[in-house]
């Protein structure tokens, strides 16, 4: 019987967060089509990240692991070759996971050499064979239907929860595939190095735009964003200006988030900053234009100038804080 | 050196969509290039000229897949610099991505290419899937979302950054390969061919046509094809059966003071 075959990413010998929001969207297919779900943890030595997994369950049937050195680290081909290699071995015909940049790199080529189509960033799955996905920016919902015996999907990360312990469950090991990278060497990532977390996990986020005019004006946001414990972000016009770096970008060509607290500050509002964030709880926008797009999706709107509001914002805060 | 550069046109993004009949109304919508395709043309151009000479280190092919009426949106590129270009006559409401990406992969090895520079995204359907898919159909090695890249013209070798979500990743890949570009490959200083000198500045973004670049494009070589002759089958197995604005959020307020913000922060929304 075919299955749903979710592609999970591990650090540490865990299971990496932004990977469990696609394990939900592949329930959810998995239930729409009576399919059996089951997970794939892929490395070099991915036993220890596969048993942890195991013991949580999230509801698959089991977890497979496929094992080879060219698979760390990440390369798309290597991936690729394994991911297709998985998918053949345990009968997968609905291939996917959390639209991260690695599978968002590796599963494409994997449909590719599969001949399969695959459905991007789903938001909402409609039935097992039709999912929701935005399109332009955010500014529409496309209803995408595949006719396909084989297809693969990617979750948008913001639009699923995270997958929940269900109860231990049996590893298997795929039998070993010739993998490899056509050549092409990583020589390693340059991590921005932040004690903050994630943009994509964070509960709330402090952004900056081009009105904070240069970079060490983003002391006063970074003060707020650790008064609350979130993550700092930023719109494409600071980061281009190189105020900050450029991994912090929020929007359509940066980071999707979604987080309970969204701080705009002196951002305007571009359609591609919104498509970034607009599944934010709730938004906040400190903006000294009043006529800034960026109030048409704030909840909270302060038309003012951000050297005054935020200082005493920050102190209202830690006053609260103090008291508390 | 042979690079190919794919294009696509897209309904204006500044425009605001016009939904019609559960679909977008796009007739009168003005097209123009997708934004990361300038870049990938910028890119590709950065790459195959030598700033203070004359030599050319590559030849730049554009290739755009669609209605034989749009050479005009290839001369553009063209004007920008390109060589030559190619269009696959076809109607691309019939063509899935999974057909595109076949079409692309069955040009560059006609044309035995050693690189495609792609965008990283449609700005129109997102479905950043193409590089990819061509790389995995030819077989060669990949480097998505390309945010600086480092031309080794003796080992035959790019070093490209890559925008992953952690940071930046350095990634070697041999040519043949295919490279997608993200935002910041037209800064400055993020594309070194080995000859133009590594101090050099380039203006930020995609360069405008000359007048004698448009003059030139004119009389430059665009050559029609179809999927037939790349033994390429149209069809799909993919289907839009609907399209919706999505959910406006509520209505926001005006808050006066950042008393009154912080009131409603930790009273109402109760987010502090």
């Amino acid at each position: 019987m075919s299955n749903v075959l979710v592609i999970l990413e591990t650090a540490g010998g865990q299971i990496r967060p932004h990977s469990l929001p696609g394990i939900t969207c592949a329930a959810e297919i998995a239930r729409a089509t009576g399919k059996p779900l089951h997970l794939l943890v892929l490395g070099a030595q991915p036993d220890a990240a596969a048993q942890a997994i195991a013991a949580a369950g999230y509801g698959a049937a089991a977890v497979h692991t496929l094992a080879a050195p060219a698979l760390e680290p990440f390369t798309a081909e290597a991936w690729a070759d394994a991911i297709v290699h998985a998918a053949r071995t345990l009968g997968a015909s609905i291939i996917g996971g959390t639209a991260s940049s690695t599978l968002r790199d590796a599963l494409p080529r994997a449909a590719a050499i599969l001949d399969a189509p695959l459905v991007s960033e789903v938001v909402k799955v409609k039935s097992g064979d039709t999912f929701v996905r935005p399109i332009s920016a955010g500014r529409a919902l496309q209803d995408q239907k595949v006719n396909a015996g084989t297809f693969f999907f990617t979750a948008r990360g913001t639009e699923f929860e995270h997958a929940q312990p269900s109860g231990a469950v049996p590893v298997q090991a795929v039998a070993p595939a010739a993998v490899n990278a056509r050549g092409a060497v990583v020589q390693g990532v340059q991590k921005t190095e932040s004690s903050r977390p994630q943009l994509t996990e964070a509960k709330v986020i402090v952004s900056g735009g081009r009105g904070m005019r240069e970079g060490a004006n983003f002391k006063s946001l970074e003060q707020l964003t650790d008064l609350l414990g979130g993550a700092l972000g930023a719109s494409r016009a600071a980061t281009d200006a190189g105020m900050v770096p450029a991994d912090l970008q929020v929007g359509q060509t940066g980071k999707i988030v979604a987080p309970d607290l969204y701080f705009a500050v002196a951002i305007s509002g571009a359609i591609q900053h919104l498509a970034g964030m607009k599944g934010s709880k709730t938004i906040v926008a400190i903006n000294k234009d009043a006529e800034a797009p960026i109030f048409q999706v704030a909840d909270y709107g302060l038309v003012g100038k951000w050297e005054e509001a935020v200082p005493r914002l920050i102190e209202l805060i830690k006053a609260r804080k103090g008291a508390a | 050196m042979k690079i190919l550069v794919c294009v696509k046109r897209i309904p204006d993004p500044d425009e605001s969509l016009k939904f019609a009949g559960g679909g977008l109304d796009y007739s009168a919508s003005k097209w123009v290039p997708n934004a990361f395709d300038e870049y990938a043309i910028e890119t590709a151009l950065r790459l195959a000229e030598v700033v203070g000479g004359t030599q050319r280190l590559a030849e730049v092919i554009v290739l755009g897949i669609g209605p034989e009426s749009q050479r005009q949106q290839l001369t553009q590129f063209l004007a920008m610099g390109a060589d030559r270009g190619i269009i696959v006559d076809a109607d691309p409401d019939k063509l899935d991505t999974a057909t595109v990406s076949k079409l692309i992969a069955a040009v560059f090895k006609k044309e035995a290419c050693d690189l495609l520079v792609a965008g990283k995204l449609s700005q129109d359907n997102e479905g950043g899937q193409v590089p990819q898919r061509v790389a995995g159909l030819l077989d060669v090695p990949q480097a998505s979302f390309a945010a600086t890249i480092e031309w080794d013209q003796g080992a035959k070798v790019l070093t490209v950054g890559r925008e992953v979500d952690d940071g930046v990743e350095v990634k070697r890949v041999p040519l043949p390969a295919v490279v997608s570009v993200d935002l910041r490959i037209v800064l400055p200083k993020s594309v070194k061919n080995g000859s133009t000198p590594a101090t050099h500045a380039y203006q930020e973004g995609p360069r405008l046509a000359s007048l004698k670049g448009i003059t030139m494009a004119k009389r430059k070589p665009v050559a029609v094809l179809k999927p037939a002759d790349l033994g390429v089958a149209v069809g799909g197995n993919e289907q839009v059966v609907g399209i919706a604005a999505p959910p406006a959020r509520k209505a926001g307020q005006k808050v006066k003071t950042v008393e009154e913000l912080f009131e409603k922060l930790t009273k109402e929304a109760k987010v502090i």
